[in-house]
């Protein structure tokens, strides 16, 4: 251990705590404004300075990056350290425009929190920065680079954490900027490999990379008498939306969310969870197909998620045949609603409006990724809302949100079994299909559902289930960055003709999977605290469940006897099956 | 659409040798500037499969320095000194009339190919300041109403050079 003093407080630390770290133990928080939790730090900005004194004189160093040594004597603040951090703050508020009210941070952004907080009332510089066009070309993810206060932390996620290099910083000095990487200037953000998982705007402290508010859209369609608007909220959404309300993270609040979004206007109420439950189904029956029956490859790769069925087609197109063919429960909750529901109620599908509430950006992007997402002869779903979004929805209508009393959804596609509900955590998917697969190969029910070896935040989570005597070796990875490892594993094991070193791997773009998505609450920024308090809620959500596996679930069943008949049979192949194909970056 | 194939032997055989080693892109691609006179943009982009380093990477590297040039170089380099004297003397004036009569910024090259732009330090002749150099040639206590006859005789020079390639083609 080592000792030091921060503040005139005694601390004892392990070797390699930083300065920024320790100060918490004694209560205080050094403000900060590049480092990141979830982030090496990179000592950009230096708002953290503090100053430290050994045997070597008295220093101002950066709290973020330094590590506290035996003896040292640190002051975290003192009138000469505040007028320096003003002075940083003076100097980034010199590049940076004045417009707090336009923009799309407003209230949530690190750097108007910094100016308050230091008291910035005048700004000593003239002001240089220079308009300069936003970049809105996916349509879902914008960049305003002037806004930009050269942080690196979108640079962090989208290189290192997601594996994507679509950003980058180019040129130096006053002249460095973050841009689409590729060219000087004909380069759009659509052209490089984004793939809109919306990491980078989840990270940006400030609003130079915001998502497409389509708010709008959702109010004129409500108001719209012609147009049947039904939404569906997806298994995160329950979990975060709290905490722009006050709430804890990780506190399920799905009967506030029927309650909030019937008083919004919208005629049905209908839940992914349930959608889910469709996707477990037919998931473990090609899981089936392909392992006992061996009719294809494997091993099979989950394909819920937007930004990973991209980050493949663009990066992976070789292991396009491991890919479910199983859409993702939003894409089969939008065919459902416009072709099943229509016809039970008696609604022309062309009427049905359908928005899904979703804690992603790439979901934006999905609904039209290819015609099969078109599945019942309109846009299967219209529009798509981060959680952020509806939370905004809400509070415009002045809706006490906490004072509302729980309702009831429309129960025909909204009844979920606990394993609906655990798909928006990494390795849910995997551990929500093992339990339907055991027991369509067993016919036999699992003693104990949990699969605690899929859980938590371990960037590669490996384990094998013994079904009858068969090993069945699973994977489940999530942040980009780690699947790389995964896809070599397999594809030497398939060039050398070697065993297999997986049967069933889950893939989610988010670190700790949708919980963690782009479209979630700002609120006091992202965090491995965070994420495991989220998860925590979705578990407990399954545990409370009455039903905790999808082929349990009577409205599975009914829905099944009713309209689907065969799992993988036609009808599910219409509306619930997709395809892929290899897709180029840089067409430019 | 310049490719791999386009570079000399010797080229290939070095990027080779330095395909596994730490710091290669400065090294690989100074000798393709060296061959090109600049890097050619699908070049970059075959090097970044070649050497598995994304483009993201390469571009933060060819950016950073400005050693690097992404377009191809003007026929006709006007170098403009920008050292102390010169400096005084007016250069900077001088680069801002070029960039407008050939409607390009510093470092690029016009839509011809025939100029391009660049401020280069100290050239040694501070007592004829402000001095500029096109190609090999000097030009020496430069005004900026001179700056329209420099440009003329170089394109007249261009106008004879393609007369005489067309009399000899017939």
């Amino acid at each position: 251990m080592i000792k030091a003093i921060i503040d005139g407080y005694e601390i004892n630390v392990e070797p390699g705590t930083t300065i920024l770290d320790a100060a918490k133990k004694v209560q205080i928080n050094i403000p900060t404004l590049c480092y990141h939790p979830d982030l090496p730090a990179t000592a950009a900005c230096g708002i953290c300075i503090v100053k430290v004194k050994s045997a070597m004189g008295e220093r101002i160093l950066r709290a973020c990056c330094t590590p506290v040594e035996e003896g040292m004597e640190i002051i975290t603040n003192d009138p000469e350290v505040i007028v320096i951090r003003q002075n940083v703050l003076q100097l980034i508020l010199s590049n940076h425009p004045n417009e707090c009210l336009e923009c799309e941070r407003s209230g949530s952004c690190e750097l108007q929190q910094l100016a308050w907080e230091f008291g910035m009332k005048s700004r000593y510089f003239e002001n240089i920065y220079k308009k300069v066009d936003e970049d809105d070309s996916t349509r879902i993810i914008i960049l305003h680079p002037e806004k930009c206060i050269k942080c690196g932390r979108c640079l962090e996620v989208c290189q290192k954490m997601q594996n994507v290099w679509a950003l980058s910083f180019l040129d130096r000095g006053i002249e460095t900027r973050f841009a689409p990487a590729g060219d000087i200037d004909d380069v759009s953000l659509d052209d490089s490999p984004c793939i809109r998982c919306g990491q980078c705007a989840e990270h940006c402290p400030v609003g130079a990379i915001i998502v497409l508010d389509q708010t709008k859209v959702v109010w004129d369609a409500l108001r719209d008498k012609q147009k049947y608007c039904v939404v569906q909220i997806a298994p995160s959404v329950r979990a975060a939306i709290g905490e722009s309300f006050g709430y804890e993270p990780g506190t399920i609040l799905t009967g506030k969310l029927y309650s909030a979004l019937r008083r919004l206007g919208f005629k049905a109420v209908f839940d992914t969870n349930f959608s889910a439950d469709v996707t477990i189904i037919e998931e473990a029956n090609e899981f089936v197909e392909r392992f006992v029956h061996e009719k294809k490859e494997l091993p099979l790769i989950t394909t819920c998620c937007p930004s990973w069925v991209d980050f493949m087609e663009k990066h992976h197109p070789d292991m396009i045949p491991n890919f479910s063919s199983c859409k993702s429960p939003q894409q089969i909750m939008g065919a459902l609603s416009k072709t099943y529901y229509a016809d039970k109620m008696g609604i022309a599908p062309e009427n049905i409006f359908m928005v899904s509430i979703m804690p992603c950006t790439s979901k934006k992007f999905e609904i039209t990724r290819s015609m099969e997402m078109f599945s019942s002869g309109h846009r299967d779903v219209d529009v798509v809302l981060t959680t952020r979004e509806l939370a905004r929805m809400i509070k415009q209508t002045g809706l006490d949100f906490a004072k509302l009393e729980d309702a009831e959804p429309d129960h025909i596609l909204s009844d979920y079994s606990g394993a609906g509900t655990i798909f928006g955590s990494t390795g849910g998917v995997m551990e929500a299909a093992l339990r339907t697969a055991y027991n369509l190969i067993t016919k036999k029910e699992l003693d104990n559902v949990d699969f605690e070896q899929v859980r938590g935040l371990e960037g590669i989570k490996e384990t094998t289930v013994n079904i009858e005597g068969t090993e069945v070796r699973v994977c489940a990875a999530h942040g980009l960055a780690n699947v790389e490892t995964i896809i070599n594993r397999i594809r030497e094991a398939k060039e050398n003709g070697e065993e297999l070193p997986y049967h069933f791997v889950e893939v989610m773009a988010c670190k700790g999977g949708c919980i963690g998505g782009g479209g979630q609450p700002y609120g006091v920024g992202i965090s491995n605290e965070i994420r495991l308090k989220r998860m925590k809620g979705l578990y407990d959500d399954d545990k409370n469940s009455a039903k905790r596996c999808s082929h349990n679930n009577p409205y599975i069943i009914k829905l099944y006897e009713d309209f689907v008949k065969d799992p993988l049979g036609e009808t599910a192949e219409r509306y619930f099956h997709t395809s892929y194909r290899e897709r180029v970056t840089y067409k430019k | 659409m310049l490719t791999m194939k386009d570079l000399p032997e010797k080229l290939i055989s070095f990027i080779q040798t330095w395909k596994e080693k730490e710091g290669n892109l400065i090294m690989i691609f100074h000798e393709i500037q060296n061959h090109f006179g600049y890097v050619p943009r699908s070049i970059a982009f075959e090097l970044s499969e070649i050497l598995d380093v994304p483009v993201a990477r390469i571009y933060e590297v060819l950016t950073f320095y400005s050693q690097f040039k992404l377009e191809p170089p003007g026929k006709y380099i006007i170098s403009v000194c920008m050292g102390t004297a010169c400096y005084l003397k007016g250069a900077p004036g001088l680069i801002e009339e070029l960039e407008d009569m050939l409607n390009i910024k510093q470092g690029q090259s016009t839509e011809d190919g025939l100029f391009e732009i660049q401020s280069v330090r100290c050239i040694g002749c501070c007592s004829a300041a402000p001095v500029l150099t096109v190609n090999d040639d000097v030009y020496t206590k430069v005004e900026k109403s001179g700056l329209k006859d420099i440009i003329k005789e170089y394109m007249n020079r261009e106008k004879a050079e393609s007369n005489k390639a067309q009399v000899t083609s017939k």
